[in-house]
């Protein structure tokens, strides 16, 4: 391999070597560590996620006999679930977690480009957590308005946390977008500027461009809802009305006047919606990057995934309003709103259909990641086939806030992303700790997961078409609602209970491998990116020893014809790979246009 | 771009716009943490949007009659009430600030140390100047009795939008002076002798911003 020497290498950064255990492990300000924090307390936050979908799982499945749910409590379940997941849970543990182990390891840096405000960023989304449970704690406990926090509702008295809980919430936010703010300039800026030699933007991995372009996102999404949670404050505490219009309560009119609720749902829906695809580009990413290792194929159509990724990210800012059909709108916003919602679909669509070429012919393996890969396609398509429904006006008039929607979301946000993140998770743990997992084990995890998602969510969206409403804490006696309804309910509720306590397996083999699974291979799967070339695996601090690497070639040389290996790392340089085989061949060396 | 590892480049069209923007290394050149007040600037410029489009949706919603505000935001010294003059007082300083604040780069990329110490200093104590003022026209409100959940003089709203941007635009300005301060104390004591003085030109380029901001609260506040 060939290396750059240190002295040619311009902005080499000084390295802050850590001395003390603490400094090593703790307040630390190596990436890796850091993506570890964060993705430990990410997924910390997502197992109480977890254990609050339970809780309110069983109040709907068994609304006679389960009697420690009562209403407000069920609220309040029901919206701490939704914001944990979507934003502590997921935003945190992809851009967090997988944007900060691996953005330096695949783009050949030593680190990001400004560690100690890395450090900061994980250190100032522990406190938002904090805070975030602190709400648990609180009297009036946290807020039950729903993950959304509609105006009046959050304010209002008969809404539970309506004092204390909604304005930790809303603190909690407003710090972790400050929190998001550290460690995303630092990874666009470590994208943009700090590659190692050869590394240009249209060779880095999928997985970098969509933790890029979700970043992105996030830095402009973001800002609405700290503006939305600074204004919403100013309600609760200071009296204002923003969001509040004259309302009566319990017979007597409160103190607001002439405030616009229409105007918070704008501001969180500018955000909410390039929220889910903060979460789902760094999973498309990483999921191009999983298939086509396990399928020895280059990902099809590099170039059209990276164009399809940023033009998902600009059109994201101008479909919020699909999530306002109901709420009022001039109907030609909801002409113009509804166009470029389906306009979205077009590049989503094709990068389906690459992830489905990329497999068409591929040497696959099916190895565990593989496994949750392609059932994250299965998923992904099924829940962005409903979405097409929702985005036409007319046919989201009947299934907005009922069950359906909550299908759709779950499939395309919920289970879709945590699919990708199994099959991540199992796809660089021997990477990231050195040792192999239980690949049966992991085998037995997916089956359960999966056909498990698909038992809960599935029977949601009947539920949705026969008109049950969402955020209803029972269903009672309603006429048009037939009473199997609630077998369904039942039956959801058995299966969230088995796919939640199956993950107890992914958690007896993360952590059992850790200390006996066997020595992990530097590159088990055979795999051409960077991060798998390290010099020492866990990689170091420092990550590449003495030598930045250079690289050759873009992170897809799999089954190139007559190359000596089935894959060629990123650091091969075209003389190497002649030298290594005897037939003259053609390599891949930029994603030539025929593959687009 | 003659570097052997990074492959064919193409010469033509769109093909080698897209090639030169994602050439290896960097794809600007600029230190990095320019690259960062950049794009953190882009960020913020959000928030700010986000509360002036606030703003005007709560002005057009209420209720109630939008205050006059050349009324509301006059002086008088000694005689007539004069509209605006304040605000175009203040105005006047924060804009001088951001000219203190080009030369003080400029000087500092020519090494002289001591002139970009004073001119720095002078955008500070310009910029505390403007807080000052705002602090004085706070309490002048406030005095007359607005509130961000009152107003005296019509829609509630306006006393909201007026504590909340100017509070949240103020807090910007004092956290430049601070920065500010910062860096100046750096660069007299010497420490970007070595490291160069790109930092002058990173601290300025948030204290335009934070003018440029005011100037479209300025304008959109006050003078709408
Ligand atoms: C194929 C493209 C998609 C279309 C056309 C689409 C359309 C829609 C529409 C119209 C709604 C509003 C339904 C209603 O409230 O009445 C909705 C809700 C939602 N979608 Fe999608 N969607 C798509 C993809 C996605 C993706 C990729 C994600 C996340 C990764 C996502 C996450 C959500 C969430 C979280 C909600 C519900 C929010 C709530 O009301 O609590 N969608 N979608
Ligand atoms: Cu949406």
């Amino acid at each position: 391999m060939a290396y750059v020497p240190l002295a040619d290498q311009d902005q080499e950064m000084e390295m802050h070597h850590p001395h003390t255990w603490v400094e090593k492990y703790v307040f630390s300000q190596d990436h890796k560590v850091i993506g570890v924090q964060y993705g430990g307390l990410a997924v910390f936050t997502g197992i109480i996620g977890l254990a609050l979908s339970l809780l309110f799982r069983l109040q709907l499945g068994f609304p006679e006999s389960v009697d420690f749910v009562d209403p407000n409590f069920y609220y309040q379940a029901v919206t701490m679930h939704g914001m944990i997941m979507v934003v502590y849970f997921l935003t945190a543990l992809f851009l967090g977690g997988f944007g900060n182990y691996m953005i330096p390891l695949m783009l050949g840096a030593r680190d990001m480009v400004f560690p100690f405000l890395n450090m900061m960023s994980v250190w100032t989304f522990l406190i938002s957590v904090v805070i975030l449970m602190a709400s648990f704690f609180v009297s009036g406990g946290p807020t039950g308005a729903g993950w959304t926090l509609y105006p009046p509702q959050t304010t209002m008295a008969g809404t539970p946390g309506h004092d204390a809980g909604i304005i930790l919430m809303l603190v909690s936010l407003a710090v972790f977008v400050v929190a998001f703010t550290m460690g995303g300039l630092n990874y666009v800026v470590t994208i943009l500027q700090y590659r190692c030699r050869g590394m240009t933007l249209m060779r880095m991995p999928l997985t970098v461009w969509g933790v890029f372009v979700a970043t992105v996102l996030g830095l402009f999404a973001f800002p609405a809802l700290l503006v939305a949670c600074i204004m919403m404050m100013f309600d609760t505490l200071l009296g204002t009305s923003f969001f509040m219009p004259a309302v009566i309560e319990a017979g007597s009119p409160l103190d607001y006047e002439g405030g616009s609720p229409i105007l918070f749902q704008h501001l969180f829906w500018f955000f909410g919606h390039p929220e889910v695809y903060i979460v789902a580009l760094p999973a498309f990413g990483l999921v191009s990057d999983v298939l086509s290792v396990h399928a020895r194929k280059n990902i099809f159509g590099y170039r059209m995934m990276v164009w399809a990724i940023i033009a998902i990210g600009g059109l994201s800012f101008i479909v919020w309003a699909h999530h306002m059909y109901v709420s009022g709108m001039n109907p030609y916003f909801g002409f113009f709103f509804a166009t470029t919602t389906l306009i979205i679909a077009v590049p989503t669509a094709l990068k389906v259909y690459n992830w489905i070429f990329t497999l068409w012919e591929g040497d696959i393996r099916l190895n565990s990641p593989m496994y949750f890969a392609i059932g994250f396609i299965f998923t992904f398509i099924h829940g962005g086939l409903t979405g097409l429904f929702l985005g036409n006006v007319v046919i989201d008039l009947p299934l907005s806030d009922t069950y359906f929607v909550v299908a759709h979301f779950h499939l395309v946000m919920g289970v879709s992303p945590i699919l990708v993140l199994f099959a991540a998770i199992y796809h660089w743990f021997p990477k990231i700790s050195g040792r192999m997992f239980n690949e049966k084990l992991a085998k037995v995890h997916f089956w359960l997961t999966f056909l498990g998602a698909y038992s809960v969510f599935l029977p949601l969206h009947y539920l949705g078409f026969l008109g049950v409403p969402r955020r209803y804490y029972a269903l009672g006696n309603t006429d048009f609602i037939p009473l199997s309804a609630q077998d369904l309910n039942s039956t959801v509720t058995v299966a969230a209970l088995i796919v939640a306590a199956s993950q107890i397996l992914f958690f007896v083999n993360i952590i059992g491998s850790l200390k006996w699974g066997k020595k992990a291979d530097p590159n088990p799967w055979g795999a051409a990116s960077l991060e798998w070339q390290t010099p020492d695996t866990p990689p170091v601090h420092g990550n590449w020893g003495d030598r930045l690497p250079t690289v050759y070639r873009w992170a897809y040389d799999y089954s190139v014809p007559g190359a000596a290996e089935d894959y060629i790392p990123q650091t091969v340089p075209e003389n190497e790979v002649l030298a290594a085989s005897n037939d003259n061949f053609e390599t891949n060396k930029n994603p030539s246009p025929a593959a687009i | 771009m003659s570097d052997a590892a990074t492959g064919e480049i193409s010469q033509e069209g769109m093909e080698s716009l897209v090639d030169d923007f994602s050439s290896d290394r960097q794809a600007y050149h600029v230190p990095w943490g320019k690259a960062m007040m950049w794009i953190f600037l882009v960020s913020d410029t959000f928030i700010f949007s986000c509360f002036l489009v606030g703003y005007l949706h709560a002005r057009v919603t209420t209720t109630q009659p939008w205050p006059p505000q050349s009324e509301i935001f006059a002086l008088s010294f000694g005689g007539d009430p004069i509209p605006l003059i304040l605000i175009a007082i203040m105005t006047f300083v924060l804009i001088t600030s951001s000219g203190t604040m080009a030369m003080a780069v400029n000087y500092g990329y020519r090494g002289d140390k001591v002139k970009t110490f004073w001119l720095i200093c002078v955008t500070a104590v310009f910029g505390a100047t403007f807080v000052g003022m705002q602090m004085f026209e706070w309490s002048k409100l406030i005095a007359e009795g607005v509130r961000p959940w009152t107003n005296p003089f019509g829609a509630t709203q306006f006393g909201s939008v007026f504590f909340m941007v100017t509070g949240f635009h103020g807090l910007h300005v004092t956290g430049g002076v601070i920065y500010l301060i910062w860096v100046a104390l750096r660069v007299r004591r010497g420490h970007y002798d070595n490291k160069g003085f790109e930092i002058v030109e990173i601290v300025g380029l948030y204290w335009h911003f934070v003018d440029l901001v005011w100037v479209f609260i300025f304008a959109f506040f006050y003078l709408l």
